[in-house]
């Protein structure tokens, strides 16, 4: 089995821990242990623009000089805000040595870091190392019927430079969930935002973008959505009682994480699928359109 | 000995030399800026005693536990900032002192037994805790060696267990607090993760509340009753004759 440096993100040890359990065990059944490190310190949650604000580059610097003491050259996260923070810091220290010495000099604390980390979001480890075809074939219960509707919100994909697929066209869950049998539902919301942070402060802001993304996707006959960010899956599923207070006849629409979907069409015990984050109840859907034995009664 | 002009008006004595090691071997240190020569056998608390301040505040067991005198200093000719505690740091040469016998921070005030042990618990109490960059100030001050940034990142993902044992060392003398870029008070943030893990995770100790049951049952009310009414020369027999633990 391949191990890799598994960054799992704060929020991943908290509400999302569904999450973290759910993309464990399907990584394991494609033999790879994702290995979380003792000493990992918040990734920084949000990466700063501003060119000379380097205090805030010390979380995910620390981070990745923890990987380097792991003797890897990459790390895997499963949350999408972690990915980009890091990855964004990774590039700047590559490409500005300057930076990189500064950093090194106040970092007095720890060993040099040299540069060189591959910060890598789970999708692309499933696209670029597992391949779609070995998913596809590890699949015991397709997903048939089932239509889904992926959502990649902001920091998947952009900025473009360290984005994992196409900023405005992305493919990546869509192929995902194809091999698992479901059926895909496109939608021209799924990069869209869904407010992020802003659902501490104004609530009803993101409930009215998250209206907008939720409405298409039920529109086009999604059964459910799914995504691979605690704050998107928070802001889409948790503030759904938000939009219907202010659209009273909005229907609901279950939120997951990808690698649920993929913890049950790989048949997984039901305590690794990590549905216990979602707010609104995937399981009548679910058990209407996958769980539910096909063979009988359908004559 | 001491320099009379810069003494602090004082009501009491200073310390008298009598009770201090005196050794012949006599250093410089700046004491808020002003040089005094004191004896290089002294703690930094008692070479400022020596040189004629009293200190009130920021001083209390004099043996490194109750964490009222965290104290900072710098070396001659080096730019970095070190601590510890003034009762147990001896001074040296060029050693640059002052106190901080207080320094702000808002305590909360809660109900333990109605706080669920995660990290919204924590963050509805001190929010700025997710204000943490890792510049790791904090561990590089304190003067316990705690590694405190790390269980400033472990109560921020809810490790309520693991920030409770690595903060577990704390003696609350608030210096991480003095430099946190974050603003944040992490020694009050340990506290309450002890806390929430001593009330909501460590395993119950049986022991002790089937004895406190007995006890509020009356099961040993007859006893207590009988002991009372001993003179002092049967208690101090009954004593003697008590059950020990077998070592």
């Amino acid at each position: 089995m391949e191990t890799i440096p598994y960054f799992p993100g704060c929020t991943c040890k908290a509400d999302a821990l569904p999450f973290e359990v759910s993309a464990k065990a399907v990584m394991r059944e494609l033999d790879i242990e994702m290995r979380e490190w003792e000493r990992w310190t918040c990734c920084g949650t949000v990466y700063s623009m501003t060119t000379d604000d380097l205090i805030h580059q010390l979380g995910p610097a620390r981070n990745l000089i923890r990987v380097q003491e792991e003797g890897s050259d990459r790390v895997v996260t499963i949350c999408s805000m972690c990915y980009s923070t890091l990855k964004l810091s990774a590039m700047m220290f590559d490409a500005d040595e300057e930076k990189l010495q500064k950093l090194n000099d106040f970092l007095y604390d720890e060993v040099d870091y040299e540069g060189g980390i591959r910060v890598m979001h789970i999708l692309e480890l499933l696209r670029d190392d597992v391949g779609f075809e070995a998913v596809k074939e590890r699949v015991v219960r397709p997903l048939e019927g089932l239509r889904v509707a992926p959502y990649y919100g902001c920091t998947l994909v952009r900025p473009t430079e360290a984005g994992i697929d196409d900023r405005e066209e992305p493919r990546v869950m869509h192929d995902l969930l194809e091999a698992l049998g479901a059926e895909v539902v496109d939608s021209p919301f799924k990069v869209e935002c869904c407010g992020s942070y802003e659902t501490v402060d104004r609530p009803e802001m993101v409930a009215e973008k998250c209206h907008r993304i939720l409405s298409d996707a039920i529109k086009r006959g999604a059964d459910l959505v799914v995504t691979s960010c605690p704050l998107c899956e928070f802001n889409l599923d948790d503030r759904q009682d938000v939009i219907s207070s202010i659209a009273p006849r909005f229907p609901g629409i279950p939120v997951l994480y990808f690698t649920s979907l993929m913890a049950i069409a790989f048949d997984l015990p039901e305590e690794e699928w990590g549905l216990e984050s979602a707010t609104v109840d995937p399981l009548p859907v679910l058990q209407e359109k996958v769980l539910a034995p096909k063979d009988e009664g359908g004559g | 000995m001491a320099d009379d002009k810069v003494l602090q008006a004082i009501d009491e004595p200073p310390v008298m030399e009598s009770e201090i090691c005196v050794t012949d071997e006599l250093v410089e240190v700046y004491i808020m800026g002003k040089p005094y020569t004191v004896p290089a056998s002294l703690t930094i608390m008692k070479a400022m005693e020596y040189v004629g301040y009293k200190l009130v505040r920021g001083v209390g067991c004099r043996e490194g536990f109750c964490g009222a005198c965290g104290t900072v200093f710098r070396r001659r000719g080096d730019y970095k900032l070190y601590s510890g505690l003034a009762c147990q740091t001896l001074v040296e040469d060029g050693m640059y002192l002052t106190q901080i016998p207080s320094f702000p921070a808002e305590k909360a005030v809660y109900d333990i037994r109605e706080l669920e042990p995660t990290a919204n618990t924590i963050l509805s109490y001190y929010p700025e805790l997710a204000r943490c960059v890792s510049c790791n100030s904090c561990t590089k001050v304190c003067p316990q060696e705690i590694d405190v940034m790390d269980y400033v990142n472990e109560a921020l993902r809810g490790d309520i267990e693991r920030a409770a044992h690595t903060s577990f060392d704390c003696i609350m003398c608030g210096l991480c607090t003095v430099r946190c870029h974050a603003e944040m008070p992490q020694y009050l943030i340990g506290i309450l993760a002890r806390r929430l893990y001593a009330a909501h995770i460590a395993a119950r100790a049986q022991d002790l509340e089937s004895r406190v049951q007995q006890i509020l049952d009356g099961e040993f009310d007859k006893e207590l009753a009988d002991i009372k009414k001993l003179s002092e020369e049967e208690l101090k027999d009954l004593y003697k004759k008590r059950d020990i633990e077998p070592t």
